[in-house]
């Protein structure tokens, strides 16, 4: 397989590229584009190389926000002072996600366009409605246990990988891109796409667009926050379920809760009516039972994969206990202590 | 001549160490070799069936592309089943890669492409499609376990489970205390830092030099020789570091096979190197469904043990392993029960692994243990060692080096057992839950037929050498420690070659057995160098130590001193240069071993 490789100058210059290129692919940590080139999965004629770009600062806005540029590394983020103590949301899920290797490789724009590790979209001998539109799925009937049981379409049923993705859309992230029409802002939410029928589309970022930067709200949920992260071995695996909850208290009361689910759908998950419909109850097991009934209820397994609503159940008590308590999941040092 | 130990058993800095960190030693594809080209295997897309039909065209299309090898191009090779069955061969007939059309395992190797370089044999590669007719492939070990059968040819130097004892239907039917359950542990894959790789630098059609990802130099070597039917002295292989085996590196794998046609057929040398993925398609740890039932007393001594496995094998091979027979080695019981099947799948052949046989069995056993104490009401610990085991049931014999009642006690002692709680989800740390528990292992200490060479050299140092690998378990370091410590000198002062089908003979390295029988070969080629140094030096001309009795004299700081006066006194170099023809000299493992271990081995190559 060949390929040019082009270093973009400016940011001009890549929409430049990318508009005058059909098939380009913007290249930063590479952590997983490489990957996919190597499988045969991706096979771009052109590879836009943006590390030379000047975006690699994290700012704090004036209302109190932080914008984090998109080829700032996972660890430059997860280890900022300003993440670690006002979103250390963040900061845990993005420990929650790789190794230190890849993460200090992967940019911030990169992660949220990783895509999904579903074993039949990596295996080219068989059909993937993602990889090859209306090949076929063949994960649905074949082997699912990592795969949706929210928001999947009889097209597909891949799970967005990322931990970082899961964190934004509860932290209301929004997303800056830079297309031939100038800048557009979107919001974490809107970003990424549910399959529907062209499941070989993740999110509404078009061909010729660039993301330049993150932005997050400010906001303090101080020590009532908690990245749960549940997968098949404790470190260096992708999530069957992971939720990122956050709550704002009174008392016992609840003034505001943010819950996002990763691991069980196209995009991280969010049902702002039943976060809504917590406000102003109790903080208790029951209350959180209630809304993880409500979050699951059109949940649908695939064959082999029920166990994750019944997982994705109990990870949000359990999450939401946690951001109660004020005690948040602890992603590094599992040893016997 | 007796030895104070200088240096066995005490710390020292690994032999291999720098090399390894400084990236100067060479793994099997790290060897710069002038004029290479490159192999990238095709791995099948189907389970089982047959290829209807090969698409290469647009492959050999690509420039820089030297051959395509697959069933419709290979060479002729061996055919004899035997001439592919190396030492660690179980019964049956070893996969060959192009034989035929016909597909038994996923990944199974369907085309070898050969180029200049290794991105254009790697993109060539992509471009062979392949049409298959996919037969119905088995591969589920659960749907087809009523398929399981007793293996007509037992594999040698496993043999079959051990024989029943005593009358357990008895003791179960009787028994005060028992539990009963089904294990199941899955198909287990090596995968080493370094993937499997071959490297045959082709010097002429009667000698190739081969880099092999091997636990066995000489294993390879016979081969290559069977196979592709060259004489011993034409066929080197050398293979210095390994980067990991445990097992993978026992039998050849298929990129060596790979490797020599090619090279041979393009009488050029060849480098083929498995992806990851393709780590995926041989050799690895069965998938087993075992049961194990444990009948005690009302205080948990043990009156009946049955145990019973499932394994999976290959369609072409029963590979066969211990997987049984340790619990009756490990507990007292006058009663006990023991069978091991296996089932076809459309699978490659299992392989050794790590403790093969012992880490499967040991698993279920142990948690059984813990089973029977939870019933019986007695703590985990008290309950191994009211049934500790003094004598080898199986064997009738005392053990050679058991020391697990000193292991539980410290273990015990340094886990602090004694704050154990007994209650399942009891003890929280945080968010985690966190329990405390044990189990015991068992492995034979095996030591097998192999031999060492031991040279002084002009400069006083020492060389010793032997066929043996170091998978990175330290062997390099052991010898040089076992060498310096025998003939009394700096472990700087030791130089030592493994790995290499030109040393001394040696079988491959696996079963734990390396390290002791490599050193135990070593310790006998020093004391064998020893005799030779002492009777150089009184024999010398111009020696200090001329006509002295070699009773007289002791090893001291790489020389030879006179007992009654240290002034007289010459140093192994001296010795060295002062002698007509080099000093060297061979050793073995205990002959002991040497007859009894071939046939307890079934090293049937060696």
């Amino acid at each position: 397989m060949n390929f040019d490789l082009i270093q973009a100058r400016t940011i001009g210059h890549v929409i430049e590229l990318l508009s005058a290129n059909v098939g380009a692919k913007i290249i930063a940590g590479g952590t997983n584009l490489v990957d996919l080139m190597k499988e045969n999965v991706e096979k771009p004629q052109t590879l836009v190389d943006v590390t030379r770009l000047p975006l690699n600062t994290i700012t704090e806005r004036q209302d109190g926000g932080l914008r984090i540029e998109s080829l700032v590394t996972n660890s430059d983020v997860a280890y900022h002072e300003i993440v670690m103590s006002r979103y250390p949301l963040l900061s845990s899920a993005i420990l929650a996600g790789a190794s230190p290797q890849l993460r200090n490789m992967a940019s911030t724009g990169g992660n949220l366009l990783q895509r999904t590790r579903c074993y039949y979209f990596y295996d080219t001998a068989t059909p993937c409605n993602k990889r090859v539109a209306g090949s076929g799925c063949s994960a649905i009937g074949g082997l699912n246990r990592i795969h949706a049981v929210l928001g999947a379409s009889e097209h597909c049923i891949a799970t967005h990988p990322s931990d970082m993705c899961v964190a934004l859309a509860a932290l209301d992230a929004v997303v800056y891109v830079e297309g031939p029409g100038g800048e557009r802002r979107i919001a974490f939410d809107d970003f990424h796409r549910l399959p529907g029928d062209t499941p070989h589309i993740d999110s509404v970022l078009t061909t010729s667009e660039f993301i330049t930067a993150i932005e997050i709200p400010a906001m303090d949920f101080g020590l009532n926050q908690t990245y749960l992260k549940i997968r098949d071995r404790a470190s260096y695996a992708f999530a069957l379920v992971s939720v990122a909850a956050a709550l704002e208290l009174e008392g016992d009361t609840i003034k505001s809760a943010r819950i996002a689910l990763g691991g069980v759908a196209h995009k991280p998950w969010r049902n702002r009516a039943v976060e809504e419909s917590l406000t102003g109850q109790t903080a208790n097991k029951d209350a959180f039972a209630r809304a993880a009934t409500d979050i699951l209820r059109d949940a649908r397994p695939q064959s082999g994969n029920a166990f994750k609503i019944e997982l994705a159940h109990r990870a949000i008590v359990r999450a939401l206990g946690q951001a109660a308590a004020g005690t948040p999941q602890v992603q590094s040092n599992k040893s016997f202590q | 001549m007796s030895v104070t130990n200088q240096h066995i058993g005490k710390p020292a800095s690994r032999y291999d160490g720098p090399d390894k960190v400084s990236g100067r030693a060479c793994y099997a594809a790290d060897f710069v070799v002038t004029h290479l080209s490159h192999g990238v295997v095709v791995s099948s897309e189907i389970a089982v069936g047959r290829i209807a039909a090969l698409h290469l065209a647009e492959a050999q299309n690509v420039p820089g592309v030297l051959a395509i090898f697959s069933h419709l191009h290979c060479p002729p090779v061996a055919n004899a089943d035997s001439a592919y069955q190396d030492q660690a061969a179980p019964p049956g007939s070893p996969f060959r890669p192009f034989q035929d059309d016909q597909i038994r395992f996923a990944g199974q190797p369907v085309a070898l492409v050969v180029a200049e370089d290794f991105e254009t044999a790697r993109h060539a590669a992509s471009l062979i499609s392949a049409e298959y007719v996919s037969g119905h492939s088995h591969t589920n070990l659960s749907l087809a376990r009523d398929n399981a059968y007793e293996p007509a040819k037992k594999r040698a130097g496993i043999g079959g489970p051990p024989k029943q004892r005593g009358d357990t239907g008895k003791a179960f039917e009787g028994a005060d205390k028992q539990v009963a359950a089904e294990y199941r542990s899955p198909p287990e894959h090596h995968n080493p830092m370094e993937m499997h790789a071959t490297t045959v630098v082709w010097n002429s059609e009667k000698s190739l030099l081969i880099h092999d990802k091997t636990q066995g130099a000489q294993n390879s070597q016979a081969y290559v020789c069977q196979v592709f039917g060259y004489d011993e002295s034409e066929v080197v292989v050398a293979s210095p570091f390994v980067g990991g085996a445990f097992g993978s590196g026992l039998r050849p794998q298929y990129q060596l096979f790979l490797a020599v046609l090619a090279a041979r057929a393009l009488k050029r040398s060849v480098q083929v190197v498995l992806t990851r993925q393709q780590m995926f398609t041989f050799g690895h740890r069965p998938e087993t469904i075992q049961t194990v039932g444990l009948a005690s007393d009302l205080n948990g001594k043990l009156t009946g043990i049955r145990h019973s496995a499932i394994a999976a094998t290959s369609s072409f091979e029963d590979y066969q392993e211990n997987v049984v027979g340790w619990g009756e080695q490990l507990y007292e019981t006058p009663n006990a029960m023991f069978g091991y099947k296996l089932v076809k799948l459309d699978i490659y052949s299992p392989a050794d692994m790590r403790a093969p046989g012992g880490a499967l069995g040991m698993f279920a056993l142990e948690c059984a243990m813990d089973e029977l104490a939870y019933e019986v009401g007695v703590d985990p610990l008290e309950l191994r060692l009211k049934n500790y085991s003094e004598t080898d049931q199986q064997a009738g014999k005392p053990f050679s080096t058991k020391e697990l009642r000193a292991c539980y006690e410290k273990g015990a002692d340094r886990f602090g057992w004694s704050r154990r709680t007994v209650l399942p989800r009891s003890v929280r740390k945080g968010h985690e839950l966190q329990g405390m528990g044990m189990a015991s292992g068992i492995w034979e200490a095996y030591i097998v037929p192999t031999k060492a060479k031991a040279c002084l050299l002009p400069d006083g140092r020492i060389e010793v050498s032997s066929a043996m690998a170091d998978i990175g378990t330290g062997t390099y370091t052991i010898l040089s420690q076992i060498a310096a410590t025998t003939l009394h000198v700096g472990l700087d002062a030791v130089t030592v070659k493994l790995g290499d089908s030109r040393l001394p003979k040696a079988p491959i390295e696996g079963g734990s057995w390396g390290a002791a029988s490599a050193g135990t070969a070593v310790q006998a080629a020093c004391n064998a160098l020893k005799t030779l140094i002492a009777k150089a030096a009184v024999s010398a001309t111009a020696s200090p130590l001329m006509g002295t009795r070699a009773s007289d004299v002791r090893f001291e700081n790489g020389a030879l001193v006179r007992i009654d006066d240290t002034t007289k006194r010459m140093s192994y170099s001296a010795i060295a240069n002062g002698n007509a023809s080099p000093i060297e000299a061979e050793g073995s493992s205990d002959p002991y071993y040497f007859e009894t271990a071939k046939s307890m081995l079934g090293l049937k190559k060696y």
